[in-house]
This record gives C-alpha cells, structure tokens and sequence, in this order.
C-alpha cells in the first residue's frame, strides 16, 4: 500500500468523528521504483492531505519532506521527486492502520488495507 | 534476471497499447467474479463513449466492486497511457480475494491504481468527498434472498436482494457524495432493478441519464431480459439482460 492510499483513508467506524489520518504501524515496508510522472504527481498535490504525508512519510522512516508547501514547489524538481517517492514509492506491506480516536486497528497484508468492521461497529 | 524482465515486459506493454484488458492478462480466482457479459457490456459501453471520456479529461476515477480488476484496467486503457498519466485510479471490493487478483490484472497491464477492501466506499467517502470525475460500477444485480447480499465470497458478487436493488441502493448515495461537481456514474443494472425509478431517484438530486449500450441477453430461462439502462449526460448509466442468472 502506497501512502497514497494511505493519504485517501479514514476510519470508518461509527461515532468516529477524528478519524483522519490513520496512524501506521510497520511490521514490513518495501520500497518499490516507480516511473516520475511530473503530470499525476501534480496533479496529486492539490489533492493530497499534506500534514497527513508528512506525518506517514515519517513513520516509514523518511523524513525528507518539507513540513509544508509552498506556491513555487511546483515546479522545483528536487522537491517534487522527494513527493514522488513518499507518495508512490514506499509501501506499507505488512502492518496495521489505527483509528486515531478509538485505537482499532485496520489490517494492511500483502500491502492491501482491510477497512471491513465488524457488526458492532457499522 | 527477473528485475531485467519484468521491466522488458513492461516496455512491451508501452508498444502496443492494447484497447482493454486482455483476458489472458486477467488474474482469476476460485472465489472471485470472472469477466462475464456484464462487465463486457460495461468496457464496451465505456469504449463507445471513449471520446466523451477523453474530452471529459478526469482526474479521479473510482471502481466500486472490481471483481477481478477487468473494468477499471480497461477504463485505465482507454484513457489512454499518456492521460493516465495524470489520472488517479481507486478500486474498491468487498471481497479480499478479489481486491487481489484486481491487483495482479492491473500489475500485468502496468497500470497504477489504489485497491481497498471495503464495503462500498466506507473510509474513503471523506477524502473522495465531490473528487470523483468516473465512477464505474457492474454491481450484484441480481434478485436474491435479502439473506444472500453481502455473503462472503463469489456470492457476493451478483446477490442483490429485493429487485436487485440492496447494494445498487447503497451505492447511489455514495456516487452522489463523491461525484465532482462534473461528475459521471457508469453503471450496469436489469430491468429487474428498474432502472427508470433510480433515473427519477437521481434526477431529484440533479443528475441527467442516458442510455450508453443495452443488450438483451438470453439466459435461458427466459425471463428478466435486460433492456433498458438509463443515464444521464452527467451519469451514464446502463443496463442489459440477466446475463447472471443460471
Ligand atoms: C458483478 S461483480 C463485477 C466485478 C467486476 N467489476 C466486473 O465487472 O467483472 C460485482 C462485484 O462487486 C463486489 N461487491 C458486492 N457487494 C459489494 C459492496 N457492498 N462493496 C464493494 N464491493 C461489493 C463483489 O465482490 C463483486 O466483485
């Protein structure tokens, strides 16, 4: 799982009212190379929570990621590949997503996150 | 060795542009909806609008229900790799086998996509809130049991309860939370699920309808030949014959 969809996910729990971000435990992460994309990667920036990047980016360990974006970045290349490579590169494999207010961990197996609750919790 | 590959394959891929996904690129499983009339009928109908698509240039697009992956690869294609290039693609199941398998179809198309399991949409309807450009949903139509909608596995993918209508009516709510503003929805129904009251139904909500292809398929049986699909010019949708029922 990219941090990507890590970025597009909250908890879904009912009652849960702060439940963005996840927070991410790593049990294995990998680091897969991706072509850069000047367009997708742009086009993401506007959609991307950036605090929530920054936040997940370093609990994967990197911490290269300005804590935040300035009109301009857009077009400094340096900046836009270190965005490229949190966004797209690194993958949680194994390892859970945590609701923030309730602590109820959301499986991610073979990177793909498991967002299904329980009767109790719809 | 298989690095130096897998990267020859991909620049295969670059060559030759396939239209949609290939069939034998399309990863299966026991438990997990293969390619059927249904979502032919939906790659189909998404080709004959390809032009549409192109102009429309959108940035978001969701599969609810990607089975094996088939539709949203194709939908991938036929944007075309360069648009692609600046498209984010979403896919959701609610069976963990299928989200899978959706991921090998996609990997040997090389196409970039996210995959979630979950149940419709549920976790990702805030951050998608009115992002969504394409949806694009072959639901579980199929008139069941109520008892049978949402059951694990392959069941899962054509149980639709009273009318074929309990997941449909799930996910109407949820395409109109997180369709942009310019929005469209692609979607399979029968006639079965009468169609022409979730046009009226999402028309209240200020969408148009428009019927993209529609086939009558024989199963056999005899009964619910699919007709009639209803979209809007803002929210294509479709419908065909009960090609699940055997
Ligand atoms: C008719 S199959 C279509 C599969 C694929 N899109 C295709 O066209 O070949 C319907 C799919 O929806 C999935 N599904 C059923 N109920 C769902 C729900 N509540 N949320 C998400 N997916 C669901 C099933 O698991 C199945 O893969």
């Amino acid at each position: 799982m990219r941090l990507l969809t890590h970025n597009m996910l909250s908890s879904n729990i009912k009652g849960v009212t702060q439940g963005f971000p996840l927070q991410i435990e790593v049990t294995k992460s990998i680091t897969k190379q991706v072509d850069f994309n000047p367009d997708f990667i742009k086009n993401m920036l506007v959609k991307v929570e950036w605090k929530a990047l920054v936040e997940a980016a370093r609990a994967m360990g990197y911490g290269e990621l300005p804590e935040t974006v300035e009109v301009g970045m857009v077009e400094d290349e340096d900046f836009l590949r270190k965005f490229h490579h949190a966004l797209l590169e690194i993958h949680l494999e194994e390892g859970f997503l945590v609701c923030p207010q309730t602590g109820r961990k959301f499986p991610v197996c073979k990177g793909i996150p498991n967002m299904l609750l329980n009767e109790d919790e719809v | 060795m298989s690095r130096h590959s897998s990267l020859e394959f991909r620049e295969d891929i670059r060559k030759m542009p396939y239209r949609t996904a290939q069939i034998r690129l399309v990863a299966s499983h026991p438990e997990v909806y293969e390619p059927c009339d249904d979502s032919f009928l939906l790659v189909d109908a998404l080709l004959s609008d390809q032009a549409n698509l192109l102009h429309h240039q959108p940035r978001v697009c969701v599969e609810v229900g990607c089975g094996s992956g088939y539709v949203i690869t194709s939908l991938a294609l036929i944007l075309g790799k360069q648009e692609s290039g600046g498209v984010y693609y979403m896919a959701t199941d609610i069976n963990p086998h299928a989200v899978s398998v959706a991921r090998e179809t996609l990997n040997a198309h090389g196409i970039d996509a996210d995959l979630v399991i979950t149940d419709v949409a549920s976790g990702l309807d805030k951050r998608l809130e009115k992002l969504v450009d394409v949806m694009v949903v072959n639901p579980p139509y199929v008139p069941t049991p109520e008892e049978e909608v949402g059951c694990d596995g392959i069941t899962a993918s054509w149980a639709g309860g009273e009318d074929g209508r309990s997941v449909i009516d799930k996910i109407l709510p949820v395409a109109d939370k997180l369709l942009s503003d310019r929005g469209w929805l692609y979607m399979v129904t029968l006639t079965a699920n009468n169609p022409s009251e979730i046009c009226l139904q999402m028309r209240r909500k200020g969408y148009a309808s428009r019927i993209v292809l529609q086939r009558s398929t024989e199963d056999g049986q005899g009964s619910m030949i699919g007709s009639l699909l209803s979209q809007f010019p803002r929210f294509p949708f479709l419908t065909h014959g009960d090609s699940k029922k055997n």
